[in-house]
């Protein structure tokens, strides 16, 4: 019966989120927010429609991830399985710009690039314009269930799911050729994947955008738990100057009688002389918060710095004719200058200094040695794998033959031809299984399919005598190709030729 | 370790009764959102449990209501491949050996095909590689006693060698010259053939003997003869060895190899594509103009 009372869900083990509803506001940070969005989103559903030439052997598609064929196409840029590391070096980037930013600007990414805050955003907005502002919502909610109350309930949800479809139908694009799948989603010929995707990212973005909001950021993410460590007192967060705006007083800005009740750090320079701090306690950062948090709690794991309460305070400051900045992006170093009465450091100080400057060269540098190990890698490569079993086959005149599995990979979207040759093993010929010993020679000549891996079997023979196993080069020269140039850059690989152990040698 | 329960004035929140120098666990309450997902997760399970097999039982574990097994599923998988697969079969089976380096996709579905047959039919006496062992002929080298070509290889492959119960097998069989020649004549023909294979020196009355009793089949020069299936002598390739313990051991007692007819154990297109995996190995001999024209009537027919 306890252990039943435990699973309840009204049990106080469990607590029932508490709404957030947040006030719309106007002001700097909002119309970045806007922006923010407005950029992220747009190259989120425009990116997969956007066409690149790669002439006829490769997808038109300028950025395509081709799981089939196990390519990455951006823009000029392909890249091979082989090559992932160049991914491994953006994911590497990724994390290290989060770094960067964060210990610049603290949390920047969550505010205002994270996709939970841009689509939590979007629907917060849609959901003001069926519900009507922070307290239209709150009496909705309230209000027992009409027929107005459901349809604007039904018409809420509807965009919502409409949002969602258009989220997880943008994905798949990226994975297919836009156009053409787009057409087969809408005819039911798409396949099941792209339905599941589409049915999975509208069902995530729905409850984690719609839905569970706040909860996502305070429960489910990581970052918020690491940020601490990513922050120092240089970086700059959303700040409640409480020097400043304590003790909170309603109305006029009076002497406050009971100096005694605050404790002693938050009496400021303007309590000592007397006065109330600017603070007047109008909640108005509250309501406006989307994630629900009271700033002048001080920083807390719920702060997304998104800074609308700066917005929203700064429009009570100008009403009451105090300066704005009571919320405001500062550093702890200046919560530290200010409150003893100094002005803050300027914020390009803040910004480069040794720590971030440290991140960005780290950064920068990954992304220079990508750049320029994309500008000069080789779009031929060859690898030689020796047959095991057997390991060599003496032929009938005495030489001994080893079989190769020879792959050459054509990495540029054109046919090419290559001569593939052995080089330091005296007196061996070759010939691949469309030949035989009869046409053998020391090249031989192979077209290579574009943009493929092109599989041969190759079998080298050479005179029994000399040492058990040689060390030599199989060669692949581009046919075509200007000379010097990239194009016509060999492929080589290191390999062994194997013989059967000398009996003199015993 | 101190135990006290009490409200932290902050937070409004009960802590859970510890403290450890000084700082105590609030006892914040989960989400409600949490128990959810946990309640669903069971519900899930609950249902898993009807719908799959899950409950082991004394024989055999509960069927489930949808009455799935992996049994059932890979034999569903089994029959699908094996349809999806009948066409090329087919067309392997319509197309005659020789012809199917003229079609590369056949040709290539062939070589799998025989690569996964030899793997369960041939490599307990070829190996794994198929580089055989004393007495079992190595398939990746240039050398056939009884031809190298797709159709000669497909051929010993549907009739076997030495069957004693089938007229069409491969058939040879070298007199055991222990009864013929005495052991000293024995001794100067493997000196004779050591020369003619480039390991001795020369022995003029193995010659003779040579001449007289090997010549026959083995050619005046000791190249072999593929209509007896007999060995060339002048190559470095010995299937039963060519020091002269094994060669002494080979002329006084015989040697005969045997391999099954595989007609009599495999279907015509496993033969055919275990045919051209072994051609594939890198010893295959090119089809003998003949062949070719007759593999042409064959195809036209």
């Amino acid at each position: 019966m306890a252990a039943l009372d435990l699973i309840s869900p009204n049990s106080p083990l469990y607590s029932k989120r508490k709404g957030v509803y947040p006030k719309a506001v106007n002001g700097f940070y909002r119309r970045l927010k806007w922006l923010v969005m407005a950029v992220t989103l747009t190259i989120y559903y425009v990116t997969p429609w956007l066409r690149w030439d790669r002439g006829p052997y490769a997808p038109d598609q300028a950025v395509l991830i081709d799981l089939a064929h196990r390519r990455f196409y951006m823009f000029s840029i392909e890249i091979w399985p082989q090559e992932f590391y160049y991914v491994a070096g953006l994911l590497v980037m990724a994390g290290i710009g989060l770094f960067l930013v964060t210990s610049a600007v603290g949390r920047a990414w969550c505010g205002y690039a994270c996709p939970q805050t841009v689509w939590t955003d979007l629907f917060v907005h849609v959901e003001r314009l069926t519900d009507g502002d922070r307290n239209a919502q709150i009496r909705l909610a309230r209000a027992p269930m009409t027929p107005g109350k459901a349809a604007k309930r039904f018409t809420k949800h509807a965009i919502w799911i409409a949002i969602a479809v258009a989220t997880g139908g943008a994905w798949i694009f990226y994975f297919a050729d836009a156009p053409t799948l787009a057409v087969a989603f809408v005819t039911g010929s798409a396949p099941f994947v792209a339905y599941a995707t589409v049915g999975v990212l509208t069902a995530t973005t729905y409850i984690l955008g719609g839905l569970m909001r706040e909860q996502v950021c305070i429960y489910m993410c990581p970052w918020p738990r690491i940020q601490t460590a990513m922050l120092d007192e240089k970086s700059l967060i959303v700040t409640y100057k409480y020097w400043r705006g304590e003790p909170r007083t309603r109305g006029l800005k009076k002497p406050v009688p009971q100096l005694a009740d605050f404790p002693t750090e938050s009496i400021n320079i303007a309590m000592r002389a007397g006065r109330a701090g600017d603070c007047i306690d109008c909640d108005s950062c509250v309501a406006v918060c989307p994630t629900g948090i009271d700033i002048r709690e001080g920083p807390q794991i719920g702060c997304i710095t998104c800074a609308l309460c700066i917005d929203a305070c700064d429009k009570v400051m100008a009403q009451i004719g105090r300066p704005r900045g009571l919320i405001d992006y500062a550093t702890l170093e200046d919560a530290v200058v200010e409150k003893a009465g100094g002005a803050p450091r300027p914020v390009l100080g803040t910004l480069l200094r040794p720590r971030t400057l440290v991140y960005f060269a780290i950064w920068a540098g990954i992304g220079g040695a990508m750049l320029f190990s994309l500008g000069e890698r080789s779009r031929l490569d060859i690898s030689v794998a020796s047959d095991r079993n057997p390991r060599y086959v003496q032929l009938s005149d005495g030489s001994i033959r080893n079989s190769y599995t020879v792959k050459l990979r054509n990495m540029e979207a054109r046919p090419r031809g290559v001569d593939v040759s052995v080089s330091g093993l005296p007196g061996a010929v070759m010939w691949t299984e469309a030949g035989s010993r009869d046409t053998a020679g020391p090249s031989t000549r192979v077209t290579l399919a574009p943009d493929a891996t092109t599989q041969l079997r190759l079998f080298v023979a050479a005179p029994a005598d000399g040492s058990e196993h040689s060390r030599f080069h199989l060669q692949a020269q581009p046919i075509d190709g200007v000379p010097g140039s990239k194009e016509a850059r060999p492929a080589r690989d290191d390999v062994t030729f194997e013989r059967p152990e000398r009996e003199d040698a015993q | 370790m101190k135990m006290t329960k009490r409200i932290d004035a902050p937070t409004g929140t009960e802590t859970v009764g510890h403290e450890w120098d000084g700082i105590e666990e609030l006892d914040t309450p989960l989400p409600r959102w949490w128990l959810m997902i946990f309640v669903a997760c069971v519900v899930f399970a609950i249902g898993y449990v009807v719908v799959y097999p899950a409950i082991p039982m004394r024989h055999s574990a509960t069927q489930g209501v949808i009455r799935w097994n992996s049994r059932a599923d890979y034999q569903a998988q089994v029959a699908a491949d094996t349809a999806r697969r009948a066409p090329i079969n087919r067309a392997i089976a319509a197309t005659p050996v020789e012809q199917l380096p003229q079609h590369p996709a056949l040709l290539r579905a062939a070589v799998e095909g025989g690569r996964a047959a030899f793997k369960v039919h041939c490599v307990q006496c070829h190996g794994a590689g198929a580089a055989g062992s004393v007495g079992y002929p190595n398939l990746n080298d240039d050398d056939w006693l009884w031809g190298g070509d797709l159709k000669s290889i497909e051929y010993t492959l549907i009739n076997g060698v030495r069957n004693p119960d089938h007229d069409a097998t491969r058939f040879s069989q070298m007199p055991a010259f222990a009864d013929i020649l005495q052991p000293a004549e024995i001794n100067q023909l493997v000196r004779h053939v050591r020369n003619i294979s480039g390991q001795g020196k020369p022995n003029a009355a193995g010659a003779a003997l040579f001449a007289a009793n090997c010549a026959a089949c083995h050619g005046a020069e000791g190249k072999g003869g593929r209509e007896f299936g007999a060995p060339n002598l002048t190559d470095g390739i010995w299937l039963y060895g060519g020091d002269e313990a094994a060669l002494r051991t080979t002329i006084t007692y015989a040697r005969a190899g045997v391999m099954p007819r595989w007609n009599a154990r495999l279907d015509p297109v496993t033969i055919r594509m275990l045919a051209a995996y072994v051609h594939s190995l890198g010893g295959g001999e090119a089809n003998p103009a003949a062949v070719l024209a007759e593999g042409k009537v064959d195809g036209g027919a």
